[in-house]
């Protein structure tokens, strides 16, 4: 009954329009990348070079506050590139400020942000001791 | 054409993470660790650097090539370095995106204020 | 004299007044159908102050100062004051109210509060406990959704079935003696839960307990649904009030002329983007400090039945996978 009265989200527009701004940001990391290989950088230091500039780019709009009004256009267009990882290391940061410098930044940051980075690392020990000991 | 492909490819893979927000009520964050890990793993069996080849940012960009990231990093330290690799590859590879967004979003919160209603 | 009646009900001998009301919203709210019956709209959603914690607290006292004002009373008349809100601790409401230095009750009953608060406070009204009451109910959409989930600079969206919480205070003075509108009697709800998880969707969540309440209501008082002319739940959305509507049909009792909520009253759901409606404790209280009391006091309507719902969900339950437990409390208010 309870599924029947609740409307579901929009799926097919929330997909189209998480495609177009999901894509647009790879694209933007794209033409940045070819820029950069351009100029003659390393491959990988490029890619490093790309992924820091979109962090940036995407630090900067959360801090103005239009970070979260892409967010709810775009759904996971925002939330899946690396500048939603950018949004959801600042967001907290700056939402716990009055908290206090280290209890309210300094460990609200990563609420969000920071399981990526213990989910991440534990995968890449995986893959570690899978390319240690079977390859 | 890369260009194209990168639109293409990194749109495919945030559709991919709508319909998980829209039909498995997953939170965001759930969706992030799903996605690095993700990434990490098929990066791990070789997978993920084929779609990389094909489509530059596309695959780079959204989170599973942050994953992507972390699992050539350790490969390549295990290579270098034997068993002593597996623990640093990691975060040797992500350490120049976090500092990046750490230091930022540091920054940030020090000059803005929350912008009040905006969800 | 016996004046608890049927299984949760009570009918006030000497039914107490709703002296005063005053309302003070946020500016979404002032942009919204109600704008012309709130007492002060805020510009700003701080309030003036520097946290959204410290912004609810002010709302709380100035809206408390401002009932009792317009009362025509000093805060030393009131003799209990009672509130609640959604924020950790109460700390919104204690906050608030610390400078006042009169005796207080602090309520949890989440949404609820407003109705828990008028229905304790006629009870002490009537009792002869005290001359005069004054009850508040407050919430902030920044301090609600710090606490309850994301940051807002977040870039996430809200499911269609979310609602938006109010940004608002609504104090009510209530007084043993006075010339109405009275406190006729007053059921105090119990905690259902009929298993829901998504702290999403409350308004499915508190459905349940808001027929429960109105059940038991129309059982102990031997009446039924169009005894009044108004029956307003707090805030449960319009997915919450569609299956209020159906519970209330299968149990025998037709709703469908005289039930609104104040959750829909409050927002423009077409063009203030909104979603299921608003919610919070401040929706019902805020509402009914302003626009139910006028439609009172001109007798555009006579006989209200004012039922505030909550859902009383924390961060840990839901993360803990737990259902969300439900309340409603409902207050009759009548004209003589």
């Amino acid at each position: 009954m309870v599924e029947q009265a609740s409307p579901g989200s929009k799926v097919a527009k929330n997909c189209l329009r998480a495609f177009l701004v999901g894509g647009a940001i790879c694209l933007v990391g794209q033409i940045f990348k070819n820029a950069l290989l351009a100029l003659g950088m390393a491959n990988d230091d490029a890619s490093l070079v790309t992924a820091c500039i979109l962090v940036v780019i995407a630090v900067l709009l959360t801090g103005v506050g239009l970070y979260s009004k892409l967010g709810k256009v775009a759904g996971a267009g925002s939330i899946v590139p690396i500048t939603g990882f950018a949004n959801a290391i600042t967001a907290p940061a700056i939402e716990y400020k009055k908290e206090g410098l280290v209890l309210g930044v300094g460990a609200k940051m990563f609420v969000i942000a920071g399981p990526v980075i213990v989910y991440g690392a534990m995968a890449s020990v995986l893959v570690g001791l899978f390319h240690y000991f079977l390859r | 054409m890369t260009l194209l492909w990168a639109f293409i490819v990194g749109g495919i893979i945030c559709v991919v993470g709508q319909l998980l927000i829209d039909l498995t009520k997953l939170t965001p964050a759930r969706i992030l660790v799903i996605f690095v890990v993700a990434g990490c793993l098929l990066s791990g069996i070789g997978w993920y650097q084929r779609l990389v080849d094909f489509a530059g940012a596309g695959a780079l960009v959204p989170l599973p090539g942050f994953g992507h990231i972390l699992a050539e990093g350790t490969k390549k330290a295990v290579s270098e370095r034997g068993l002593l690799g597996v623990i640093t590859g990691g975060f040797t590879a992500m350490a120049g995106g976090v500092t990046v967004a750490v230091v930022f979003g540091y920054l940030a919160a020090l000059v803005s204020k929350p912008s009040g209603e905006t969800p | 004299m016996k004046k608890y009646i049927g299984k949760q009900s009570v009918r006030f001998g000497n039914p107490p007044t709703v002296l005063e009301a005053a309302a003070i919203v946020g500016p979404k709210e002032g942009e919204g159908p109600l704008r012309d019956f709130y007492d002060v709209v805020s510009p700003d959603v701080l309030f003036g102050m520097d946290s959204w914690e410290k912004a609810e607290s002010e709302m709380v006292r100035q809206s408390a100062e401002l009932a009792a004002k317009k009362a025509g009373l000093h805060m030393e008349d009131i003799r209990y004051m009672l509130a609640g809100d959604l924020l950790s601790h109460n700390s919104g409401t204690n906050f608030g109210m610390r400078t006042f230095g009169r005796p207080f009750f602090g309520l949890y009953g989440a949404c609820s509060a407003m109705g828990e608060g008028m229905g304790l406070g006629a009870m002490l009204l009537d009792g002869g406990y005290a001359e005069y009451v004054s009850v508040s109910a407050s919430s902030h959409f920044c301090g609600a959704e710090k606490t309850f989930r994301f940051p807002l600079e977040l870039g996430t969206q809200r499911p269609p079935t979310a609602s938006w919480t109010v940004t608002g205070c609504g104090t009510a003075v209530l007084a043993a003696q006075g010339k109405g509108p009275y406190i006729t009697s007053a059921t105090t709800g119990a905690i259902v839960d009929m298993g829901i998880t998504d702290a999403n969707n409350m308004g499915a969540a508190m459905a349940p307990a808001a027929a429960d309440v109105l059940i038991n209501h129309f059982k102990d008082l031997n009446i039924g649904p169009d005894y009044y002319d108004m029956v307003i739940t707090g805030d449960l959305g319009f997915i919450g009030r569609d299956l209020l509507l159906v519970l209330m049909d299968e149990a025998g009792y037709d709703l469908h002329k005289n039930l609104d909520d104040c959750g829909l009253l409050i927002y423009d759901r077409v063009t203030q983007d909104v979603h299921a409606g608003g919610s919070g404790c401040g929706c019902s209280a805020a509402v009914f400090a302003s626009r139910l009391l006028a439609m009172l006091r001109k007798k555009e309507i006579n006989r209200l039945l004012f039922v505030p719902t909550g859902a009383l969900h924390s961060v840990a339950s839901v993360q803990q996978g737990e259902t969300m437990p439900a309340i409603a409390h409902a207050v009759a208010i009548e004209n003589k």
